[in-house]
């Protein structure tokens, strides 16, 4: 073979997983860190007063940015490298640009984390990072698709798994978002323009954003979820047909969805419908990965009792269930008029982020990481169980909170008597939702403390592995091989 | 829009259905595993077998339905290009059609309360709780939830009136706004020295302790320059803005920097006019709001 070998055998290429499986780590308590002192400047507003790069403007592009981009990220890159070799029976293609994809990833994410908080900004929501780090972005992505689909593309087996589509779309389609939303004028080396002007910028900014939500945070973690899923639980995927089905849908109709962040907006009236009717449509092509995640969970219901990795994921197929569920319930106008601006959005994402990726990704980390140190299950299986039960409950006070809070808004902000004078004012609304702040930051310290669990686990893990051999590359079938041979 | 370019969203939308809908169908009729057990493909993924049950059916009939609703939705609204449904619904009809209503509904009650004179409007608890409401919205981001303002931002409870206090010239300011200019005079006062002697001599105007021969200095720069807008006596002036510095009240603060900043910056106020905001008849309410805090009102 062309590839590094072990005493002549192939084997996986497992150290640019570990280094990117602990990155998720690191980047999951450092971004998840931030985002409980913002919840906290917002009930202490003076908290870092006088610091202006402690100021929640600057700080709160870092937390969406480092959990996204370096904690999701990192979560992704680790899943679809290790995924990718293993069901394609294959090395990866290039070791060596997949190392680059790794040190490229990691100061891209250091470069944000010190020009975020000077004030180096686009001022665009979730693509704040100025030209020069939107390039090095570029050239990344650009070298993490060659690695992944060199690597499909020379698979032993004849069929490419479910798993592999999802993460091939999301980095296809990331490219293209990324790229097309950052076009820019630059006028130093640290300010540039947007091309777009106006209702124009604001809807590519829109079409981007949704999908980095549809194509990053749900494409990619469902590619995550087909494969850890399955594999944690020793069942077979449920249906190959649901896989068709739902994954053309929802690649099909993600792309439209981004208007409903515009409505009631200047975009003209036919976008917005456009916005709301795809979203709606969304709903049964988000729940069918749902429903294949759990159908094939449900063979293996006993082992909950005694696996609280198959815990983490059923419960986080089942926010991602609700969550899929609210977003299209919430891109309806009539509805949007009451939620849009308010609280309620902040618990739809964390609804998503904590319930659905986060969980996700802690699951699967837990199952990757004994692979990947040749150990045969984690230092503690009862500190994975402590674990969830932090995530779960966090992550019911945040939301429920949030919840809370977005509705109250909503009802107070419309409210008007008889006068048709508004009741309240903002103010007074604000007021009103302090206590609910107050249950987020008891929600976002509760999950956090469950990363820090998480991370003296890991630690004791690898620190307790035996020294690991390069895993060959075994293949139960060569399909390819047989096939070519039954051709000729 | 052009037509070519509401062919081209039109073509887009409806292959987007139409696929979504075909898609469904075309799996849904392939066979295998419909009846009994759900058969594996035989596929192995790093262990990972697949089945190829049937699609929920509850599953596939959520997909019918928002597919059905999308269709109707585009039917009634516009959404196909240019298209305009067969509603006509627009956001500005709406928008436009809410007004008109809340109008017919509200008219009278601003109409009844327009007609009063605000001396009269300031013993009306009524309409001194929809001014207030209004000060809430519209007021309080700058003059505060209290109206006793900010650094900047003039205090209303205190009559003190930078424009005149008459119930008539505080509606004229909320109608059409102010803009109040302070221009930078430290060059025109001869340098730093100069500054400092103004600065004395303004302090003694409000009875405050300064450096007496310091203030003598400066009482003929006060007199030559600052007296034409703050008069002689240095108690304001209405007509133009020009705050009274000798009742010891200070819009941007009384201590020697902020003076010293003011002279040698100079100052920029300004009222936004809120005639097209509010419109004339909430404004008169506003007023007698406004008016009731440094004037007692019934309660």
């Amino acid at each position: 073979m062309a590839n590094k070998t072990a005493g002549g055998v192939e084997t996986y290429e497992y150290g640019v997983v570990r280094a990117f499986a602990l990155m998720t780590l690191v980047w999951g308590i450092v971004g998840m860190l931030v985002g409980v002192i913002l919840a906290a400047q917002l009930i202490w507003p003076d908290l870092t007063y006088g610091v202006p790069w402690l100021s929640y403007g600057r700080l709160r592009p870092l937390h969406t940015n480092a959990v996204i981009f370096a904690f999701g990220g990192s979560a992704l890159f680790a899943a679809s490298y290790y995924a990718v070799q293993r069901t394609c029976g294959t090395r990866l293609f290039l070791p060596g640009l997949a190392r680059f994809t790794f040190w490229g990833w990691q100061l891209i994410i250091v470069l944000a984390a010190i020009t975020l908080p000077l004030g180096y900004t686009t001022a665009k929501e979730y693509a704040e990072l100025e030209w020069p780090i939107d390039i090095l972005i570029t050239v990344v992505w650009v070298a993490y698709a060659v690695v992944f689909f060199g690597t499909v593309a020379k698979r032993r087996v004849q069929h490419i798994y479910v798993a592999n589509w999802f993460f091939g779309a999301y980095i296809l389609t990331i490219a293209v978002l990324h790229v097309v939303n950052s076009l820019e004028v630059p006028v130093s080396w640290f300010k540039s323009y947007s091309i777009y002007a106006g209702t124009v910028d604001a809807m590519v900014e829109w079409w981007y954003a949704h999908n980095a939500v549809g194509f990053f945070l749900t494409a990619g973690f469902l590619g995550m979820m087909y494969y850890f899923v399955p594999k944690q639980a020793g069942r077979p995927v449920y249906s190959y047909r649901l896989s068709v089905v739902h994954f053309w849908a929802l690649i099909g109709i993600y792309m439209w969805a981004g208007p409903h962040h515009l409505h009631y907006s200047a975009l003209p009236d036919w976008a917005q419908t456009l916005g709301m009717v795809f979203s709606v449509m969304l709903w049964a092509p988000s729940w069918g990965g749902m429903i294949n995640g759990i159908m094939t969970l449900s063979g293996a219901w006993e082992k909950l009792r005694t696996d609280p990795i198959l815990r983490f994921m059923i419960v986080a197929l089942s926010f991602y269930g609700m969550s899929t569920f609210e977003g299209p319930m919430m891109s309806v106008k009539s509805v949007n008029a009451l939620s849009h601006n308010t609280d309620w959005t902040i618990g739809h994402v964390h609804s998503g982020a904590l319930g659905w990726v986060a969980m996700i990704s802690i699951g699967s980390i837990y199952a990757l990481i004994p692979r990947l140190y040749g150990r045969e299950r984690m230092h503690s299986t009862s500190l994975i169980n402590v674990h969830f039960w932090l995530s779960t409950i966090g992550v019911v006070f945040y939301i429920a909170s949030m919840w809370i809070a977005g509705l109250m808004q909503g009802l107070m902000w419309r409210a008007a008597g008889d006068d048709g004078m508004l009741t309240y004012s903002f103010v007074e609304a604000l007021a009103a939702t302090h206590p609910y702040y107050i249950g987020r930051l008891i929600g976002g310290v509760i999950y956090l403390s469950g990363m820090l669990v998480m991370a003296y686990n890991v630690i004791k893990t690898i620190q307790l592995a035996p020294a690991t051999e390069p895993e060959p590359v075994a293949l139960a079938m060569p399909v390819r091989a047989v096939s070519a041979a039954a051709a000729s | 829009m052009t037509s070519g370019w509401s062919i081209y969203v039109i073509v887009l939308v409806v292959a987007n259905i139409v696929g979504a809908a075909w898609l469904l169908f075309w799996v849904r009729s392939t066979s295998g595993g419909a009846s009994g057990k759900p058969q594996s493909l035989g596929h192995d993924f790093d262990g990972i077998q697949e089945l190829n049950s049937p699609l929920p059916l509850w599953w596939v009939y959520l997909f019918l339905g928002t597919i059905a609703f999308a269709v109707g939705y585009l039917i009634f609204y516009p959404g196909l290009g240019s298209f305009a449904g067969v509603l006509g619904w627009s956001s500005v009809k709406e928008h436009d059609q809410d007004v008109a209503e809340a109008q017919a509904h509200y008219g009278p009650i601003f109409a009844a309360y327009a007609a009063k004179p605000i001396s009269e409007l300031t013993k009306d608890d009524a309409a001194l709780h929809i001014g207030q409401r209004l000060f809430a919205n519209n007021c309080a981001p700058c003059h505060g939830s209290d109206a006793r303002g900010g650094l900047g931002f003039p205090d209303l409870t205190d009559n003190d009136w930078k424009w005149g206090g008459e119930p008539e010239t505080v509606e004229k300011t909320i109608l059409d706004g102010r803009k109040a200019m302070m221009p930078a005079f430290a060059p025109a006062l001869g340098g730093p020295q100069g500054v400092e002697s103004v600065i004395a001599y303004v302090m003694t105007l409000s009875g405050r302790k300064a450096d007496a021969q310091l203030a003598e200095a400066g009482k003929p720069k006060f007199m030559q320059i600052c007296a034409a807008c703050h008069g002689p006596e240095g108690k304001g002036n209405p007509v133009v803005g020009a705050p009274n510095l000798t009742d010891n009240i200070w819009l941007y603060g009384g201590s020697h920097d902020a003076i010293a900043e003011g002279l040698a910056k100079g100052r920029f106020g300004q009222m936004p006019a809120h005639r097209d905001v509010l419109g004339a008849e909430k404004v008169h309410l506003v007023a007698s709001y406004v008016y009731s805090l440094s004037h007692g009102s019934s309660n």
